[in-house]
C-alpha cells in the first residue's frame, strides 16, 4: 500500500455541546478511491467538513501530504490540493455555470491552468458546456452536482472529498456520475467518497471505512470485507 | 383637476426625474452591495456619503480644481477607509451575529456625524462649479441642466464599472460567490473576511461618488446623512436588496416620484411610492 496522502487521527468535532464525531481515525492512500460509509447521523459529513477546514475539530490531528493541517481554514487547504464537493452541491445559484467553474480556479495555484481545466471539465460533463451561460440555479439536481464536481476539479486538487453526491438523484444519473468519478481517479487523483448507499460505495472503492456513532468502527479493502462484517459495523450489532 | 395633473406630468419634469434618477441610483448602489454581500444594514451609509461630499469640497478648494476631478483622490481614499473599517471593526463584531454589527454601524454614523461637525463646523456647504447654472436647450422649450446631465453620466459610469468588475474579475466573482454561499466560496479559496472588506471598500467608493453628486446638487451639513440614508434605503427597497440593476431602476422611480411631487411634496411622493412597493412587491423589483 502506498503512503497515505491523508491521515486522520482521533479527530473529534462538536456543534456546541453535541458531539458529531467522537473520535475518527482513518487513512487515505494516495491515488485510491476510498469510501466512508455509515448510517444517517454517523458523523460522515461532519468529518468531511472538518477535514476540509469548514468545521474546526475540538481534538485530534489531520495530516495531508505529511503536513499537519489540523484546524486550517478551507480557503488555505484548497491551495494545498485538498478539495471538498459539499453535500447538496452548494452551487453559486445566481451565477452562470461557467462563472461557477471559473470560481474553482480562484486559488492562485489554479489560475494558470484555467483554460485546460475548463476544457477538461467540459469533456467530462459535455452538458455543462451546452449550459455554460445558464444560471446554475436553473439546472436540475444532477447537473448542479456536475457543476459542483467540476468546480472542485478546477481547483487543481490532488485529493477530492465527495460528500453524498448521489443524494436525491435518479439512479441513471448516479451511475453516470460514478463513471466520471472513476475516470477522474484513473487520472491519478485521490478520491474519498462519502455514501449512504453502501453497495455502490463498496463496489466503486478499493478501501472502505465504516462509521458508526461518530467513530470509524471498521476499515478494510473492499474485497476482503464480508457482507456480514459490514452489516454488523453499519448497524452496530 | 386635469389641469393640475398636466402641470405636474410635464415632459420637463420627466427629464429632470430621469436625470435625478442616476444620482439616487448611485446613492443606493453602495447600500445594496452591503445588503446583498455582507448581509448587513449599513446605517452609516448616509454619513459615508456626506463624508465623501466634505472630502470633495475641501480637496477642490485646497487644490483649486473642478470638484469632479477630486474623485481621483476621494475614490481610492474612501475605498481604503471602507476596507479598514470592515477589517478592523465590522468583521470582528459580525462573528457575534448581525445585530451587533448593525449597532456598530449605527454607532459609526453618530461618531462620523459628530466628528464632521467638530472638524467642518455646522455651516451649510455646496460645491458650485461654473457650469452649475447652465442649460442645454431642446426644441419645444425644454432644457437639460448641464450639471444634472454630468451627474447622471458620472453615476451611470460608476454603476457600469462596478457591474463589469463584479462580472469579469476574479475578485468580483469571489464577492458574488460569497453573497451566494459562504461555505462554498471558502472552499474555492476565497477569504470571506477579505471579500467583505473589499465589498465595503467598494460601497465606500460609491459613497464618494454619491457624495460628490449630492454636494454639487444640494446644500449639505454634517447632519445631512440621515436624509440620504433614507433615500438610499428607498432605492434599495424599490429595486430589491442586493441587485445593482435594481438600484438603477429604484433610483429612477425615486427620482421621478421626487420631481413629480414637486418642491413641497417631492419626498412625500417618493415615500408613498415606497410604501406602495412594500405592500405590493416587498421583495423589490429585481429581487431574485
Amino acid at each position: 500500500m502506498s503512503e497515505p496522502i491523508l491521515k486522520v487521527e482521533g479527530v473529534q468535532a462538536k456543534y456546541g455541546d453535541f458531539i458529531a464525531v467522537e473520535s475518527a481515525t482513518l487513512d487515505v492512500p494516495q491515488g485510491m478511491i476510498v469510501s466512508v460509509i455509515g448510517a444517517n447521523g454517523a458523523g460522515k459529513s461532519t468529518l468531511m467538513d472538518t477535514i476540509a477546514g469548514v468545521h474546526k475539530p475540538s481534538a485530534g490531528k489531520v495530516y495531508f501530504k505529511g503536513e499537519d493541517i489540523t484546524g486550517m481554514p478551507a480557503e488555505k487547504l484548497v491551495t494545498r490540493g485538498l478539495s471538498l464537493v459539499p453535500q447538496g452541491s452548494r452551487c453559486f445559484i445566481r451565477m452562470t455555470v461557467e462563472d461557477n467553474l471559473i470560481m474553482g480556479s480562484y486559488p492562485k495555484s489554479a489560475r494558470g491552468k484555467l483554460k485546460e481545466s475548463l476544457e477538461r471539465v467540459y469533456e467530462l460533463f459535455p452538458v455543462l458546456k451546452q449550459k455554460r451561460n445558464d444560471l446554475s440555479g436553473s439546472l436540475s439536481g444532477g447537473q448542479r452536482q456536475m457543476v459542483a464536481i467540476g468546480r472542485a476539479l478546477m481547483t487543481n486538487p490532488d485529493c477530492v472529498l465527495f460528500d453524498e453526491i448521489s443524494l436525491g438523484l435518479a439512479p441513471t444519473i448516479i451511475k453516470d456520475i460514478y463513471a466520471r468519478i472513476k475516470e477522474i481517479s484513473a487520472g491519478g487523483m485521490t478520491v474519498v467518497l462519502v455514501e449512504q448507499d453502501t453497495q455502490r460505495a463498496i463496489r466503486t472503492a478499493q478501501l472502505c471505512h465504516i462509521m458508526l456513532k461518530g467513530r470509524v468502527v471498521l476499515s478494510g479493502s473492499s474485497k476482503e470485507l464480508t457482507d456480514e462484517e459490514i452489516k454488523k459495523a453499519y448497524f452496530g450489532l | 383637476m386635469l389641469e393640475v395633473l398636466q402641470n405636474i406630468f410635464t415632459a420637463q419634469n420627466a427629464i429632470s426625474g430621469i436625470l435625478l434618477g442616476g444620482l439616487f441610483a448611485v446613492l443606493g448602489v453602495g447600500m445594496t452591495i452591503i445588503f446583498g454581500i455582507v448581509k448587513l444594514t449599513n446605517l452609516a451609509h448616509g454619513e459615508f456619503v456626506i463624508l465623501g461630499a466634505f472630502c470633495s469640497t475641501l480637496i477642490s478648494q485646497a487644490l483649486d480644481i473642478d470638484p469632479i476631478l477630486t474623485l481621483i483622490i476621494t475614490i481610492p481614499l474612501m475605498f481604503i477607509i471602507g476596507m479598514v473599517l470592515q477589517s478592523v471593526l465590522i468583521n470582528r463584531v459580525m462573528l457575534q451575529g448581525s445585530e451587533p454589527a448593525l449597532l456598530v454601524t449605527f454607532g459609526l454614523s453618530i461618531i462620523l456625524q459628530d466628528a464632521m461637525l467638530l472638524l467642518f463646523s455646522a455651516d451649510a456647504r455646496k460645491m458650485n462649479p461654473s457650469y452649475a447654472q447652465s442649460n442645454i436647450s431642446l426644441p419645444g422649450g425644454l432644457y437639460i441642466p448641464v450639471l444634472d446631465l454630468i451627474l447622471l453620466i458620472i453615476s451611470l459610469v460608476t454603476i457600469l464599472v462596478l457591474t463589469l468588475f463584479l462580472r469579469r474579475t476574479y475578485m468580483g466573482r469571489a464577492i458574488r460567490a460569497t453573497s451566494d454561499d459562504i461555505v462554498a466560496a471558502s472552499l474555492m479559496g476565497v477569504s470571506i473576511k477579505k471579500a467583505y472588506a473589499v465589498a465595503m471598500g467598494i460601497a465606500m467608493a460609491t459613497a464618494a461618488v454619491a457624495g460628490l453628486c449630492v454636494g454639487m446638487r444640494w446644500t449639505f451639513y454634517p447632519s445631512s446623512g440621515g436624509e440620504y440614508l433614507l433615500r438610499a434605503f428607498g432605492v434599495v427597497v424599490i429595486g430589491g436588496m442586493g441587485s445593482i440593476p435594481g438600484a438603477l431602476v429604484g433610483g429612477l422611480v425615486f427620482g421621478l416620484a421626487q420631481v413629480f411631487g414637486g418642491a413641497s411634496y417631492g419626498l412625500l411622493a417618493s415615500y408613498v411610492v415606497l410604501i406602495i412597493m412594500l405592500a405590493v412587491r416587498p421583495q423589490g423589483l429585481f429581487s431574485k
